[in-house]
Parts: structure tokens; C-alpha cells; sequence
């Protein structure tokens, strides 16, 4: 992809690369690394004696474990929907298919606070999916099922934008040729389909999933807060601002920060892994 | 990181119409999909504008003559307009050298520019309230000197650049890297300064896809959330934004207000974000038409 790389003959034509470079480098550090730094600096420097225990209590781990549990399963499901609905948007003509089109982009284009009161409302013991499904008997409002459709709704144009160029861009012939050979519909996209959109679903599903770890406006009015049963991690850091206590808020976003950078690398690296090897063959 | 969001009917115009397939067997194998996204997207979206309007327009209108609602309005205004110039200042230096010159390490730049992609909001708020407190030597330093950055417009603005900061850079780079860099060498070796060929080949010729950038990170500078409601203070008339105010009247069970307030506020990001795709089908024909001729 990067072609600059490619031409030794051309390099250094393009004069400025001192302050150029110099110039991003530090507007990057100031605007983004800097005030990331600050965040560790002050967890290193809180009182680890009592923080400690407080980041393993039972409050602390259920909000991880929720955090962690809802944005896998969300990102899952956006995954596989996303797949779907990019194949349809891909290979299939009909009236109406702008509309789904458009619909994929909502959740990326109105602001989380409008979803998560919109969610709340349409959710909640009198909304129409609320009212309903309570009459069912399943409640959604204020359970970790409610946390998990506001993620999946805010993670849905990931799944399905990183996989519509790369299923665009491959050749239709494939799919005739199977099928030319006898292979159902389900068969062709199951065998000759799917296994090159692999890296690209894997890159949705990181996004999504990345989205879905820190995602707080969509989820806070959704979620009803209870602390053990639906408390998500980043209220976790609004609860302790609240109280003042900015070594602790630093803690919890350090642990956030880092178990998703290390979720997200091993993902990075496993699509890195499946790319080479469909390279390769 | 950053998503390539392409729309699949301008990316779909390679194929051929001859294997444009049965439209009855097509609406079978899409419905599924429709039933999908209209239940996750299409029902909340509904409820937003249903919920405006269901006391009527009139009672929905009222909320826009409240003085904290107005208030609410010019701060967004404010922050988005200032955020967009910043990042967009940002987006075509880093784009460029991203794109122009060859250095070491180029990888780890693009994931220092990503970074904010893969952050909570609200972890990207306490970063800017850590960093421009007046806890901290930074933050003391602007207060000794009369500058409130914090539960204050520098604040505010400060945490949405973070936020944003991606998406022009990342937007424009990636344009740029495909485009290679033929036109700026021809202009280079005619004679042109690197001034003269950013601002008369490559900003004219990419245009487009600077636009894209920029319509997205206006977009999200309006909407954000999170990040600003950790360095907001959320004073009324003074730090409190539209969706900050939205949480305030629906906190308040003033659901009225918040719905309608919020229908304002989705219409408008979607309004932008709607450009930014026809902005991106711009770009994309005029760099395919580019690289042909």
C-alpha cells in the first residue's frame, strides 16, 4: 500500500521533512500521548496500599467482567450480522437497499447521548420494544441484556464497513465458478466467500469491540448503574470524579487502557497471521 | 485502526449488470437484514423524532427558547468550529507527512494518531482533567496566569480534539499514500516550493477527501459526550453543551425538551454525516479519474 516506500530513486525530492515530521510529531505528543502519559503517571503515584484491594474488590471485577462480557458478546453479534449485511449490501439489488445503507450509518452519525436516551426510552417498561418484551417476560431495561444491544447498535457500522470494501473488491467469477460447479449458495459463501473476508471481519470485530470497551454515552441511561449487576467500567472512573479521587479514577483507567490495548494487540496479531497465510496460498 | 467506511453501491459500480441477479430471490436473501437493522437502529432512531412530537410541535419548539438550550447551542457551535480548524490544520500537516516522505518508525506515528479510536471517552475527559488541572503543574501554571482550562472552554475543546483527532489525519493520509507522489515531484522539480505545491497541487486535487474528514470530525465534535462531560463542570448557561444539556432535561424527566433537543442535534450530525459520503463518492471518482489519466 505505501508506494513511497517503493521509489528509491525519488527519495528526499520532496523537501521539509525535518519540520514537517518535527511539527506532527509534536502536535501528536501534546494533543494525545501527553495527556495519556499523565493518566499512568498519576495511577503509579496513587497509594497502592488501599487502591490494591479496592481494584480486585468484588464492585471493581463485576464491572470488568460486565465491560469485558457485554462488548465480546456485542461485538459477536455485530460481527456476524455485519458479515450478512455487507454481503447483502455487496451482491444484492433491490428497492429499499439505500435505506438499509443509510440505516447501517445511524449509529456512527447521531451523538451517543441521543442513543442512549433513545435506547432508555424505547427499552423501558413503557416503550414500544420495552412494553412488549415485558409482557414476555424479558426485561431489558437496566440488565446487562440492555447494555449489550446499546453496544451492539453502537458497534453495527464497524462490523459492516470493514467488510464491504474487501467483499466489493473481490471478483464476482469466484462465486460463478462454484457455483457453475455445483456449489449452493450457502456452500459458495461458506468455502469460497468467507475465508477471504476472515481478516476483514476480524478488523470489524476489533473495532467494535474497542468501541464497545469504552463506550459510556450510549450504555449510562440504559444500564440504571447498579453497582455488582450493571455498572459498566467507565462509570466506575465518573463515580470515583465524583468523589474527588483522581489517583483512583487514573487506576481504573490504566487497568481499561491497558487490558485493551492487550485484547486488541492479540487480535491485530491474529488477523496479521490469517493475512499472511491467505497471501501465501 | 481507523475503519475504511466505503459505501458499496460506489464501490460496487465494477460489477458487471449482467450479474445483477433475480430481484425476488434478492428482497428473500435481504430481509433478514432489513428486519435486523430496522429493530437495532431504525426503532431507536424512530423513538428519538416520536418522542419530540408526540406533545406536539409546539411543545417540542418551546425547548429551543429556552436561554440554557440557547446557551447550549452557541458553546457547541463554538467548541465544534474551533475543534475543526485544529484537526483540520493537523489532518493536512500529518497527512502530508505521512504520504510525501519516507521515515522510520511511520507505523508507530499512524498508531500515536489513532490512539483516540481505541480510548474511552471518558478515559480521554480525565486525561485532559489530569493533564490541564489545577492539580497539575500544567494546569497551575494557566491558572497563575488567569486561564481556566478545565470546567471551561479550553477544557472542552481540548478533550473533543482528543477525541477527533484522528479523523481527518487518518482520512487524508490514507487518500494521500494512494494517490502516491508523482504530482507534487513534477511540481517540485518545475520549480515550485513546498508551499506553492501543497497549496496549488495536492490541496486542490484532494480536496474531496479533505472535506470527508473534515464533515466527520464536525460531525463527531457536536455529538461528543463522555469526554466532555468529565472536563465540563457542566455549569449551565456557561459549560453545559447540547448533549450535555440533553442528559441534564432528561435527568429532569423534562423528556419533552431532551427528545427534541435531541432530534435537533441527530438531524444536524446526520445532515453532515450524509455529506461526508457524497463528499467521499467525489473523491473517489475524481482519484480514480486522476490515476487513469
Amino acid at each position: 500500500m505505501d508506494r513511497s516506500l517503493g521509489t528509491p530513486a525519488s527519495r528526499d525530492i520532496v523537501p521539509g521533512r525535518a519540520l514537517a515530521l518535527g511539527t506532527t510529531i509534536a502536535l501528536a505528543t501534546l494533543a494525545v500521548l501527553m495527556p495519556l502519559a499523565v493518566v499512568v503517571l498519576v495511577a503509579t503515584t496513587a497509594d497502592w496500599r488501599t487502591l490494591g484491594p479496592e481494584l480486585v474488590s468484588s464492585r471493581m471485577t463485576a464491572a470488568f467482567r460486565l465491560t469485558f462480557g457485554a462488548s465480546l458478546a456485542a461485538a459477536l453479534v455485530d460481527g456476524v450480522c455485519g458479515t450478512y449485511i455487507a454481503w447483502v449490501l455487496v451482491r444484492r439489488r433491490f428497492t429499499g437497499i439505500a435505506l438499509l445503507d443509510a440505516l447501517v450509518d445511524v449509529p456512527l452519525a447521531i451523538p451517543t447521548a441521543v442513543a442512549g436516551i433513545a435506547l432508555a426510552t424505547l427499552y423501558g417498561a413503557h416503550g414500544w420494544a420495552g412494553a412488549f418484551l415485558e409482557a414476555h417476560g424479558l426485561h431489558v431495561a437496566y440488565t446487562p441484556l440492555g447494555i449489550g444491544i446499546a453496544l451492539a447498535f453502537v458497534g453495527l457500522p464497524f462490523a459492516v464497513r470493514a467488510v464491504t470494501p474487501v467483499l466489493a473488491a473481490l471478483p464476482k467469477e469466484f462465486e460463478e465458478a462454484a457455483a457453475s460447479l455445483g456449489a449452493n449458495r450457502v456452500v459458495t459463501f461458506a468455502r469460497v466467500v468467507l475465508p477471504q473476508l476472515v481478516p476483514a471481519i476480524l478488523a470489524g470485530f476489533a473495532l467494535a469491540l474497542a468501541r464497545g470497551l469504552g463506550e459510556y454515552g450510549s450504555v449510562l441511561f440504559i444500564s440504571g448503574n447498579l453497582p455488582l449487576r450493571t455498572e459498566i467500567a467507565p462509570l466506575l472512573i465518573m463515580a470515583k470524579l465524583e468523589e474527588y479521587d483522581y489517583h483512583g479514577a487514573a487506576a481504573i483507567a490504566t487497568v481499561l487502557l491497558v487490558s485493551s490495548f492487550l485484547l486488541l494487540l492479540a487480535i491485530a496479531l491474529l488477523q496479521r497471521r490469517l493475512t499472511t497465510r491467505s497471501v501465501r496460498a | 485502526m481507523i475503519v475504511e467506511v466505503r459505501s458499496p453501491a460506489a464501490a460496487a459500480t465494477g460489477t458487471a449488470p449482467a450479474s445483477v441477479s433475480r430481484a425476488p430471490a434478492n428482497i428473500l436473501a435481504a430481509l433478514p437484514a432489513l428486519a435486523f437493522v430496522a429493530v437495532l437502529v431504525g426503532l431507536p432512531l424512530a423513538t428519538v423524532f416520536y418522542e419530540a412530537v408526540r406533545s406536539g410541535f409546539a411543545a417540542a419548539a418551546s425547548v429551543f427558547s429556552e436561554p440554557y438550550a440557547q446557551s447550549a447551542i452557541v458553546l457547541t457551535l463554538e467548541v465544534a468550529a474551533i475543534t475543526v480548524v485544529a484537526n483540520t490544520v493537523f489532518g493536512v500537516l500529518a497527512g502530508w507527512t505521512l504520504a510525501k516522505y519516507r521515515f522510520p518508525g511511520k507505523a508507530w506515528l499512524i498508531a500515536a494518531i489513532d490512539l483516540p479510536l481505541t480510548v474511552s471517552p471518558v478515559v480521554a475527559g480525565l486525561a485532559i482533567l489530569l493533564t490541564f488541572g489545577p492539580h497539575s503543574p500544567i494546569g497551575a501554571w494557566f491558572v497563575a496566569h488567569g486561564v481556566h482550562v478545565v470546567f471551561a472552554l479550553p477544557g472542552i475543546v481540548l478533550a473533543t480534539i482528543f477525541v477527533t483527532f484522528p479523523y481527518v489525519a487518518r482520512t487524508y493520509s490514507t487518500y494521500l499514500l494512494e494517490q502516491g507522489r508523482e504530482l507534487e515531484e513534477a511540481a517540485l522539480s518545475l520549480g515550485a516550493s513546498v508551499w506553492q505545491t501543497l497549496w496549488k497541487v495536492t490541496l486542490p486535487s484532494s480536496r474531496w477527501a479533505l472535506l470527508t474528514g473534515v464533515l466527520l470530525c464536525n460531525a463527531r465534535a457536536m455529538g461528543e459526550f463522555g469526554a466532555v462531560s468529565v472536563v465540563s463542570g457542566r455549569i449551565r448557561g456557561l459549560t453545559d453543551t447540547v448533549p450535555l444539556h440533553v442528559e441534564i432535561l432528561y435527568n429532569e424527566d423534562a423528556f419533552v425538551g431532551a427528545f427534541a433537543l435531541s432530534a435537533a442535534l441527530a438531524t444536524v450530525t446526520m445532515v453532515f454525516s450524509a455529506m461526508r459520503t457524497i463528499a467521499e463518492r467525489r473523491g473517489q471518482t475524481i482519484g480514480v479519474s486522476q490515476r487513469k489519466s
